[in-house]
């Protein structure tokens, strides 16, 4: 499977001779101290900024989870309360449950709508035909587009006064404000850039399936639709999983786009927006933007474990 | 755009044809995959096509004829939003917490991708795990402990007036370093592990320090994807919304990424002014998108194309 899409862009030949487990410990030992220090500061200095910045804060946020701490003041023992701050996010909390479910949908208009269009773009321009460079430009120049600045384009579209999309249809929508739409609006928004980005990865997979196999499934009489589901699809694997979680985590993540239209309310709640309007601004919940926090590295952490098991089989 | 459309006709005698994939003769279907393509492609460059168009018409005219019309052209928009939302801070800001934070990502990760590929210890997996893991959180899970984190993070007051890391383009700068690092190491330690070790060995008989093996051989040898990753972090990093938005508290800070709100009004947008910011704010990732194109693309598939 690893050789099907072994690496892109790395040069070709000497991958299978420098298995690790060869290099062997002997010249570990004759490293000299001025070595010892070099390998030791080059594996301490990144783990510690790495470690610091990322895994003590995801540590500590599963920890503050248990407290009712506000953010002033020492922590004591006294602050913890155990499992409240998840039972009153659960049960008492109105935004918890519509932001789940906007994260779901989100999920699914990402997996079953732009995945599958990127895909079939992937597809079409993965073909020899005239062009192809000049669609693939246009399809992915979304993706080098931060969010924020995505909002504010699809803003000129959107707005009920100004936007192209009332102007045109005579309609009279608040497509970002009201919360019967504004949902669909930012997923539109969202997939004009997923699109693309997913295209950008299926066309690097599909470079990379070997011509023969397509030969092969062609002299035996497959049909090109045939060709892509029974053969070419199944060879994809890898790629097929890190779409798979690329698209997850980015609907987990989702953020930017959302907080531009109007701060993630009124029909825009997401579950990264309600852990941030817990912390910044006046009323800053610790415990319970943590127990919210936590609820997100638990999803993502399925997916991380996915990932990694993905990704890393060739050096187990 | 004329010569896109034209394509379809012209691609019938196509001097290389892939043997086995295409055959002659298939004229029709060829044509309707133009067609479609054609206009998906158009459809897609309409947005910013459309916030490019309307930067360029006055206020005056298109409330008076509707957004959906032709002309009352001028270039006051630019010049306006630039003065209004202080476009000149907000770039320099950019570029404070763009340039330091790629070089020291790749600077880190290049660190880590040469052990990682160079040596075989026994946690060199567990390394690997734990850095691309982290590029991998969601960063609001983290929001708050780095929040409380960098406010009681005391420095001194050249190196940040606001005393603390919060409200600070060095705290920026960091966590924008810890999190792209993770990405970065992963792609870096693939690459380096197809360099032969052969190179290395006659190195280390020539009694190159581990350093210099890592500088003089490794890094030279490594320009690719190099290149290609700076070109995505220049990119993501100038990208960044949410750590800038929720760390930095005083407007003035603010990356251009973070400022475009401040054309938007609390009772009234002119959207011809935020079209012209919101180009003024694409330029520089367009003229990436256009001029590296190459190592944009090469970049974003790097890591995902090693099964």
């Amino acid at each position: 499977m690893s050789e099907t899409t072994a690496t892109l862009a790395t040069p070709a030949s000497p991958a299978a001779t420098s298995r690790p487990g060869r290099r062997g410990g002997r010249s570990k030992k004759r490293r000299s101290t001025a070595d010892r220090i070099t390998i030791t500061l080059f594996v301490l200095i990144p783990s510690v900024v790495v470690l610091g910045l990322i895994w003590l804060p995801a540590i500590s946020s599963v920890f503050l989870s248990f407290t009712n701490w506000n953010g002033v003041g020492p922590l004591t023992p006294d602050n913890v309360i155990g499992t409240l701050n998840y039972e009153n996010a659960f049960t008492n909390y109105p935004p918890f449950w519509p932001a789940m479910m906007h994260n779901l949908i989100w999920l699914a208009v990402m997996f079953l709508v732009a995945t599958p269009a990127g895909m079939f773009l992937a597809v079409l321009l993965d073909k020899e035909i005239r062009g192809s460079r000049i669609y693939q430009t246009a399809l992915y120049l979304p993706v080098v587009l931060s969010l924020a600045l995505i909002g504010f384009i699809w803003q000129l579209i959107f707005s009920q006064q100004e936007g192209l999309l009332n102007a045109v249809t005579g309609s009279n929508i608040d497509w970002f404000g009201d919360q019967r739409y504004n949902l669909w609006a930012a997923l539109v928004a969202t997939s004009w850039r997923q699109v693309g980005y997913i295209m950008l990865l299926y066309l690097a997979g599909l470079k990379a399936v070997d011509a023969s196999l397509r030969e092969a499934a062609s002299i035996d009489g497959c049909t090109e639709v045939q060709t892509f589901f029974r053969i070419i699809f199944p060879v994809m694997r890898p790629i097929n999983i890190i779409v798979l979680v690329v698209t997850f985590i980015e609907s987990l993540r989702a953020f930017d786009l959302v907080w531009i239209i109007n701060k993630g309310r009124n029909g825009l709640e997401l579950i990264s927006t309600l852990v941030t309007q817990n912390v910044v601004g006046e009323a800053s919940r610790v415990g319970f933007g943590s127990a919210l926090a936590t609820v997100m590295l638990l999803i993502s952490s399925v997916f991380i474990a996915l990932y990694l098991r993905v990704v890393m089989k060739e050096d187990q | 755009m004329t010569v896109l459309a034209d394509r379809p006709q012209t691609a019938v005698p196509d001097i290389s044809p892939a043997p086995g994939r295409r055959k002659p003769g298939i004229r029709a279907p060829r044509m309707v995959l133009h067609t479609f393509l054609v206009v998906v492609a158009l459809s897609w460059l309409f947005p910013v096509a459309w916030a490019v168009y309307n930067s360029f018409r006055d206020y005056g005219y298109t409330s008076l004829h509707g957004y959906a019309s032709f002309g009352g052209f001028t270039l006051n928009n630019f010049t306006n939003a630039w003065e209004q939302a202080d476009f000149g801070r907000h770039f320099l800001n950019s570029a404070y917490i763009t340039i330091p934070a790629v070089i020291l990502t790749l600077l880190f990760s290049s660190m880590v991708a040469f052990v990682v590929a160079r040596f075989s210890y026994k946690f060199n997996l567990i390394l690997l795990a734990m850095f691309t893991a982290a590029n991998l959180l969601p960063p609001q899970a983290l929001l708050i402990p780095i929040y409380q984190m960098f406010r009681s993070a005391q420095v001194p007051l050249w190196f940040s007036d606001s005393g603390t890391m919060l409200n600070s383009l060095a705290g920026l700068v960091a966590i924008n370093v810890a999190f792209q690092t993770g990405f970065c190491a992963f792609v870096l330690s693939n690459y380096m592990k197809t360099i032969p070790k052969e190179i290395y060995e006659s190195a280390d008989v020539d009694g190159a320090s581990v350093f210099r093996q890592w500088w003089q051989l490794t890094l030279p040898l490594c320009r690719p994807p190099l290149a290609a990753l700076a070109t995505l972090e220049v990119t993501w990093i100038y990208n960044e919304f949410f750590w800038a938005t929720v760390l930095l508290q005083s407007g003035d800070k603010y990356p251009i990424t973070s400022s475009l709100n401040n054309l938007k009004g609390q009772f009234f947008t002119d959207y011809n002014l935020l079209s012209a910011g919101s180009v003024l704010v694409a330029l520089p990732t367009l003229i990436v998108f256009f001029a590296l194109q190459k190592q944009f693309v090469s970049g974003l598939t790097l890591g995902s194309t090693k099964g």
